[in-house]
């Protein structure tokens, strides 16, 4: 039991201090030259309008489900008119950053995972090093930008269609006046409200892409090692939007209070 | 396998009178409790061939992984024209590399590029050469390799040999003075392999290349061996290869780990060793 104990703590603390190196190379990657401008426009177009179908269809119908649920449940109070303060502020503070965080993780990280994983494999990586590249700086470093800066672009649209979900079925379903929709979102949401959700989508895309990068370099064992990466980048990156999420979370109320 | 590499190595750099290409001297490594090299040292001259033998798993592409600098040695040494590589850091090693190439087991190529931009991604990307020069130069190389209506077609539209092929064009294209070939040929059809034989042999002879080759397939070895290409008015031609060309190539048996063996292909074809014998029967 002890061998097995000491085995896992080693592998796990050879993770983390990997996955720290693989932070600093990135920074200092993206921080001189040489730059790949041309995969970093490649990677945000990749990350970031390939991305905009799946963002655009779970907000939409978050939104709407949202408003469905607790339409029914305001209407026990009364309170029916003010389903729009409750979907801005739910979309904006946590269901958009969240659940676009988790639709990347599920694209985005796996997609790294398994290519940069199929490179290892392959030798591919092996290759570039061969011909002068540095991995990271031609790799790692366009995607982690694509996905530190689309994920908050990614988001505001989520939480743009997620509040126009939530107007058509308060509309068409709820009979709630549309005018009366629109002022309560506006009452809904304050300055704090949206810091709050612009902030944590860039730890988000951040934390989502280094995982699957980091995963995706460390891939060992042919095609079936690839598998195994694809899943566990997309498993880690799925807990680690959530637990970000609410270390962020926590460290924003802090900072500014309660809003 | 340590990340670091020992600085145990006694080795001074290599006397330039001498002007190997690459020193190997006293190489060790293990992953864990297994020993992949056990002491081994070799030098590569200008110009010369030194073919690694042995069975799967003896340690001979971890050889060339070790001296292109992409894993250290637990011990000893080794050098590429005069630099010690076996301690330098990635940033360092990428200027070593810059005069080295590799042909990698199953080519390597990017899957996501075109075979043109396969064989020019050093140019487009790592070097100051101008877009029309690069183009040019592909199409040269592509030309030397037979496949230049390809440069628009993608690896994976390509043959097992075409792909070796367009691997070896990678690797020459910016005119590197040693080329590390990993299984070149293995898994290749009798005719593709002679024609990337033949490929060796040309830019051995016709370019002026070191090379290292490493494989278990001894006909491709005794081929590159003890034939040399001449240039001719129109082309070229492969041919037996002379005394003096046949003792430029060398040949090194490694046995669980360690060297067994070293000396040209009559050395080899006369040796009595039973474990060379099994091998070569």
């Amino acid at each position: 039991m002890l061998p097995l104990l000491d085995a896992w703590l080693k592998g796990a603390v050879l993770e983390v201090q990997e996955y720290v190196r693989l932070q600093i190379a990135t920074i200092r990657g993206a921080l001189s030259r040489p730059f790949y401008f041309r995969d970093v426009v490649e990677q945000f177009e990749q990350i970031g309008i390939g991305s905009l179908t799946v963002v655009l269809l779970t907000g939409f119908f978050t939104g709407a489900v949202l408003a469905l649920q607790t339409g029914i449940t305001l209407d026990q109070f009364g309170a029916r008119p003010f389903v729009g303060r409750l979907i801005s502020a739910s979309m904006v503070k946590e269901l958009g950053p969240v659940l676009t965080g988790l639709m990347l993780a599920g694209r985005i990280g796996s997609g790294i995972a398994a290519e940069l994983g199929s490179m290892v494999v392959t030798d591919q990586i092996n290759a570039l090093r061969a011909l002068g590249t540095d991995p990271v700086r031609k790799l790692v470093v366009p995607r982690v930008l694509a996905g530190f800066f689309m994920a908050p672009v990614l988001t505001v649209i989520s939480d743009t269609v997620g509040i126009i979900g939530g107007w058509l079925i308060a509309v068409f379903q709820l009979r709630v006046a549309s005018s009366l929709y629109w002022t309560s979102v506006v009452d809904g949401l304050y300055i704090y409200d949206a810091w709050m959700g612009i902030i944590k989508p860039f730890c988000l895309g951040y934390v989502i892409v280094t995982i699957g990068c980091h995963v995706g370099l460390r891939t060992a064992g042919g095609t079936q090692g690839v598998g195994r990466a694809t899943t566990n980048a997309v498993v880690a990156s799925s807990v680690a939007v959530i637990a970000v999420d609410f270390f962020v979370t926590r460290l924003l109320i802090t900072l500014f209070g309660q809003g | 396998m340590s990340v670091e590499a020992s600085n145990t190595a006694t080795m001074e750099r290599p006397a330039a009178a001498e002007q190997p290409v690459i020193v190997v001297d006293k190489v060790s490594l293990a992953f864990d409790d297994k020993v992949v090299l056990k002491e081994v040292s070799f030098t590569l001259m200008p110009g010369h061939t030194k073919v690694i033998l042995g069975a799967s798993g003896s340690g001979k592409s971890t050889i060339l992984k070790l001296i292109l600098g992409l894993w250290k040695p637990d011990g000893g040494a080794i050098w590429v024209n005069g630099e010690r590589v076996d301690t330098m850091r990635e940033l360092e090693l990428m200027k070593v590399r810059a005069d080295v190439g590799m042909v990698f087991q199953e080519g390597a190529l990017f899957d996501s590029l075109t075979v043109g931009e396969n064989v020019g991604y050093k140019l487009y990307e790592e070097s100051d050469s101008s877009l029309e020069q690069a183009r040019a130069r592909v199409e040269e190389v592509l030309g030397f390799v037979g496949l230049r209506d390809f440069i628009e077609r993608m690896p994976s539209e390509l043959s097992g040999g075409q792909r070796r092929r367009v691997a070896i064009a990678r690797a020459m294209a910016a005119k590197p003075r040693i080329l590390l070939y990993d299984e070149a040929t293995t898994g290749l059809d009798p005719i593709t392999a002679i024609t990337v034989d033949e490929e060796m042999v040309k830019l051995r002879d016709l370019e002026g290349v070191s090379s290292i080759i490493v494989t278990h397939q001894l006909r491709d070895a005794f081929f590159v061996a003890t034939h040399q290409a001449v240039r001719q008015r129109d082309g070229y031609a492969i041919s037996p290869a002379d005394a003096r060309k046949c003792d430029e190539a060398e040949f090194i048996m490694l046995k669980e780990g360690v060297v067994s063996f070293e000396g040209n292909a009559a050395e080899l074809r006369a040796a009595k060793d039973t474990y060379l014998r099994s091998f070569l029967s």
